[in-house]
């Protein structure tokens, strides 16, 4: 990563430089970052390429791919790589990253024990991961606890073993890692501190480990993350200056005028590195020296972490030992938030901190760092510092150089710089054009409100993530769903979210998996609104109303004469015609409606859910005298083949046989509408808390194309809209000329799997009210009668 | 100090699916039984604001959110989670023995009693 971020930054200072890249992984150069990413399947290695092929060859570097380079003559000047061929280099740049470490413990070259460093170690894990697959990481630093994460995902019973008493004990103190831990078993991931490992045991194949106390545990599968060492064997080969890593000046020198180094293989003043931050700004030092710009130099500033993991936000700075002379500490904790603070304070000056679980003032804290801010004065709001007055005033307090992007080395000025260069508004441009929050996503809000105070025309993201219980966005728990193949509300709950879920998100899970997998999921009702659970719309009263489907609003002397005697029988106290051209039995008690839904014989009208209501229809070509279509057909056609489908908001449609639109299907979320020879298929109307006319879609010529484009729209809103999201939200949040591309203008394979899915979920789909008949539950209807007689009940 | 219980038999616990609720009625009130993933809690059935019925409520970890209009109560102490909401709902002991429900319908209890006549 260091070496090509440094070649990216030589080519903006001189595009003239003629330049081969080594590297002995197959790959182009990736975000090793996101490594974690790729192994829960959250990512693809596509995803996750940082310079693409055609990168290397619009710049005109010859990329050198799986080779390693196995000497350095620096007198000749000279590579030599493992196949034996020579290149000769002017300068030469040392990029080799680290290695795992791994302790000299007996059995680490059994089968089964895996690092976690490249992606073909993630590709690695990836093949043996399966469901309960007992599997030990040893090692609860950061990419312990990544690995173990991602390997949960996939369904393995993992356990993380840490020779400390808390977890990384580097960046955080003994209770900032047992908060950490805590959330850790949380989410399902057994914790054993402190434990030596002894020995791997198993014949050829790893079955357990033994513990430095005699203690056991079974293993099937080991990854080994105890830390990592400067993979510093080529500069020992050539013959440079080499501690622990290759020793390189402030301006990234070697002890050889002609080689230079950058990255996780340098050692500057004594110091090693493990995280990318700093690296960067290495890249920047080493592209000005090497350009002969000599002049910036580099200084490892003072340590700043801020890491995500396992979606658990951690950020530390500054000194951590808060036994040192005259050093105070302020602590806050909260165990049911999983937050914890603490500010080490000396001579009235912040001089270091670690926050767990709630990082939101972070900024704050590093500028009273920074500035030597005297606290006396805010004594009473250091856990809690008042949000500044002036929004835009803590990016404005920072200098163009400071680092946002830690993951990708992007500095405030950066990021300016490319909002005025490309005219970004979005979060979402701003994330293409400088990469900046891209990676662990910690940095996401100074990215915003740097766009809002520095681009003229800022957009607000239109992606809302769904709620606090699983705070991502519709699109990335779409993904999440379909990869990792989650088909119950609880398993992604407990996986991606906090476990309990809130009457917000459980409904749009629900809603989710069953578009997602066509209906064939792990349907549970308790993630229902009750409406859902019984099929008919509550009242005021606790009573439910019971409006059956009547196709295109016609019926028929017999049904009327059920409806009739069933509201008789079950004395329903109202019977109402519909805004929806339909009847209504207001008032069912939720016992009665099993024998209610029997005695009509009609199926759901789908009036509680968000699904299918109706299609309103006109008598068209039947009887009117203007009617050119005929759309009380159309209209019984169209809603037989969408009845009993759920959809993001409830979906309205209409079918008129001419312009005169007397069943207003230029109001409803989908409308066809008759002309003399064709069909005007019009989407996102709406009359309801606002109005809107409805957009033209496409016009047709006959009544097959006009179905087919009416289930191309209604299957991509199914698919993209987010749940709540009536069509006419939608229709305006993605633009009718996408929509447009996206559906009756997109290529005929995009368009038969579209209505592939919609014919799949058609298929697995059933009239809700057959439950009247066969209950999921015993109690599904039937109210509970006590065992024993009930008392009359006394409070105390 | 030791309390007796005087427990009542409700239902077996397979008639309350987990993370749903059922009513029961219990002379001129009616309680609500809910099954936390296998624990059983009880409150009175009847939401304060205007008498919804939270056994039809979606559970959210312990607490029930009402059907009618959303307002949440805790399930173990029946304190509305929204602490600007002045009433709160009277909880009963509950437990589960040889596989059926047993609640103690004279130990019914109210955190606070609302000020709100
Ligand atoms: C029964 C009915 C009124 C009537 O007696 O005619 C009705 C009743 C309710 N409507 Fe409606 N709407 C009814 C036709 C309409 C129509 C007219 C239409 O369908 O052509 C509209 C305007 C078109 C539309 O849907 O936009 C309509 C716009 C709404 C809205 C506003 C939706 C919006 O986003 O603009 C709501 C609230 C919501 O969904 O968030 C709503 C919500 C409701 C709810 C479900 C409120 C609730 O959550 O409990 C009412 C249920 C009463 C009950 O207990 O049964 N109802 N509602 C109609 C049932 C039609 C049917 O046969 O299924
Ligand atoms: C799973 C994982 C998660 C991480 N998460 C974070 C995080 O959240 N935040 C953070 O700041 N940092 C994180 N890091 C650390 C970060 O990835 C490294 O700091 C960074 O990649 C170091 O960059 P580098 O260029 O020095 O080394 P590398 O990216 O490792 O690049 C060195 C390259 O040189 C190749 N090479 C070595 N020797 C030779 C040779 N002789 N011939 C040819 N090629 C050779 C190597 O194979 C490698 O491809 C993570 C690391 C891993 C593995
Ligand atoms: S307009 Fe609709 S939601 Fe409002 S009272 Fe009438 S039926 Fe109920
Ligand atoms: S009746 Fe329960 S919230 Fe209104």
């Amino acid at each position: 990563m260091a070496g090509v971020a440094c070649v990216e930054q030589i080519l903006k200072r001189n595009p003239e430089f003629d330049i081969t890249i080594f590297g002995d992984e197959t790959h182009v150069n990736y975000n090793r970052i996101m490594l974690s990413l790729v192994l829960a399947g959250e990512k693809s290695a596509d995803e996750i390429v940082l310079n693409d092929a055609d990168w290397y060859r619009s710049n005109k570097i010859r990329a050198r791919l799986g080779v390693k380079i196995a000497g350095i003559d620096r007198h000749a000047r000279i590579v030599t790589d493992e196949q034996g061929e020579s290149t000769p280099y002017d300068r030469l740049i040392l990029a080799t990253g680290s290695k795992a470490f791994i302790p000299p413990i007996p059995g680490v070259d059994k089968d089964n024990v895996h690092v976690f460093r490249t992606l073909d170690d993630t590709h690695a894990l990836m093949a043996k991961a399966r469901k309960g697959l007992k599997t030990v990481v040893i090692g609860g630093g950061l990419l312990g606890l990544e690995a173990a994460r991602g390997l949960q995902v996939r369904g393995c019973d993992v356990t993380v073993i840490h020779l400390a008493d808390s977890l990384m004990e580097r960046q955080l103190d003994a209770t900032g890692g047992d908060y950490l831990r805590r959330r850790i078993e949380g989410l399902g991931i057994r914790v054993m501190l402190p434990r030596q490992t002894a020995a791997i045991m198993g014949n050829g194949h790893v079955d357990g480990l033994r513990f430095a106390t005699g203690e056991e545990l079974k293993a099937d599968l080991v990854v080994i993350a105890a830390g990592i060492k400067p993979n510093a064997d080529l500069g020992r080969i050539a013959g440079i200056e080499v501690n622990r890593g290759i020793v390189v000046n402030d301006f990234m020198e070697t002890s050889d005028p002609q080689i230079f180094a950058v990255g996780e293989c340098t050692e500057h003043r004594g110091q090693t590195f493990g995280l990318v931050a700093p690296l960067f700004d290495q890249a920047r030092v080493l592209a000005a020296t090497i350009t002969d710009n000599r002049g910036p130099v580099f200084s490892a500033a003072a340590p700043a972490t801020r890491l995500k993991i396992m979606g658990i936000d951690i950020f530390s700075a500054g000194a951590t030992d808060d036994k040192a002379e005259g050093v105070e500490t302020v602590r806050y904790e909260d165990p049911a938030l999983g937050a914890y603070k603490k500010l080490l304070i000396k001579d009235n000056r912040l001089i270091g901190m670690i926050l767990v679980g709630d990082v939101e003032d972070e900024q704050t804290y590093l500028d009273w760092m920074r500035s030597g801010t005297d606290l006396a004065p805010l004594r009473r709001q250091l856990l809690f510092p008042p949000a500044a007055s002036d929004q835009g005033l803590e990016v404005a307090d920072m200098p163009d150089s400071e680092t946002i992007c830690g993951c990708n080395g992007v500095r405030k000025g950066d990021i300016i710089h490319s909002i005025h260069a490309h005219g970004i508004t979005t979060m979402a441009e701003l994330k293409e054009k400088t990469r900046a929050s891209t990676s662990c996503g910690t940095c996401a809000g100074l990215c915003q409100k740097l766009l809002r105070a520095v681009a003229p025309d800022f957009q607000e993201e239109t992606k809302t993530s769904l709620c606090a219980c699983v705070p991502f966005s519709y699109e990335r728990l779409r993904e999440i769903v379909k990869g990792q193949k989650l088909k119950s509300v609880e398993e992604v709950l407990a996986i991606y979210g906090n476990r309990k879920g809130c009457e917000v998100c459980k409904p749009a899970l629900s809603y989710m998996l069953d578009m997602l997998w066509c209906g064939d999921h792990d349907e549970d009702r308790s993630a229902r609104f009750i409406n859902d659970r019984v099929h008919a719309n509550i009242q005021k009263d606790g009573t439910f109303s019971v409006v059956p489907r009547m196709r295109g609003g016609v019926t028929s002397p017999d049904e009327l004469r059920r409806i009739a005697d069933v509201a008789d029988k079950y004395q329903i106290p109202m019977v109402k015609v519909t805004g929806s051209q339909r009847l209504d039995l207001l008032g069912v008690k939720k016992a009665d409606l099993p024998a209610v839904w029997r005695d009509l014989g009609m199926p759901s009208g789908q009036a509680y859910a968000k699904g299918v209501r109706m299609v309103k229809t006109c008598v068209g070509t039947e009887f009117c005298r203007f009617g050119v279509q005929d759309s009380t057909n159309t209209g019984i056609e169209l809603e037989a083949r969408l009845e009993n489908l759920f959809t993001p908001h409830k979906f309205k449609m209409g079918v008129v046989g001419c312009p005169r639109n007397c069943a207003e299907a230029t109001v409803k979320d989908l409308g066809l509408i008759g002309q003399d020879g064709s069909w005007q298929i019009v989407v996102g109307g709406a009359a309801g808390k606002s109005v809107r006319k409805a957009d033209l879609l496409v016009t047709v010529e006959t009544r097959q194309e006009a179905i087919e484009a009416s289930e191309l729209f209604f299957q991509y809103y199914r698919e993209n809209g987010n749940y709540l999201e009536r069509s006419y939200d939608f229709v305006e949040r993605l633009g009718i000329e996408k929509i447009r591309k996206d559906t009756v203008y997109a290529p005929d394979e995009e368009k038969r799997k579209l209505l592939e899915r919609l014919h799949r979920s058609k298929a697995l789909s059933h009239d809700a009210w057959l439950e009247g008949d066969r209950p999921v539950n015993p109690t599904q209807f039937v109210p509970i009668e006590a065992i024993e007689k009930a008392r009359e009940p006394q409070l105390v | 100090m030791i309390t007796q219980r005087n427990w009542t038999k409700i239902t077996r616990t397979e008639n309350i699916p987990p993370r749903e609720g059922r009513s029961v009625k219990v002379g001129s009130l009616e309680i609500a039984v809910f099954n936390i993933n296998g624990r059983f809690l009880t409150i009175e059935n009847a939401c304060p604001h205007k008498g919804g019925p939270l056994c039809d409520g979606m559970v959210t970890g312990t607490a029930v959110v009402c059907p009618l209009h959303g307002r949440h109560f805790d399930l173990e102490t029946g304190i509305p989670v929204r602490a600007s909401e002045p009433s709160c709902l009277a909880v009963f002991p509950t437990c589960v023995e040889d596989g059926v429900i047993l609640v103690d319908l004279d130990a019914g209890h109210r955190a606070f009693e609302s000020d709100a006549a």
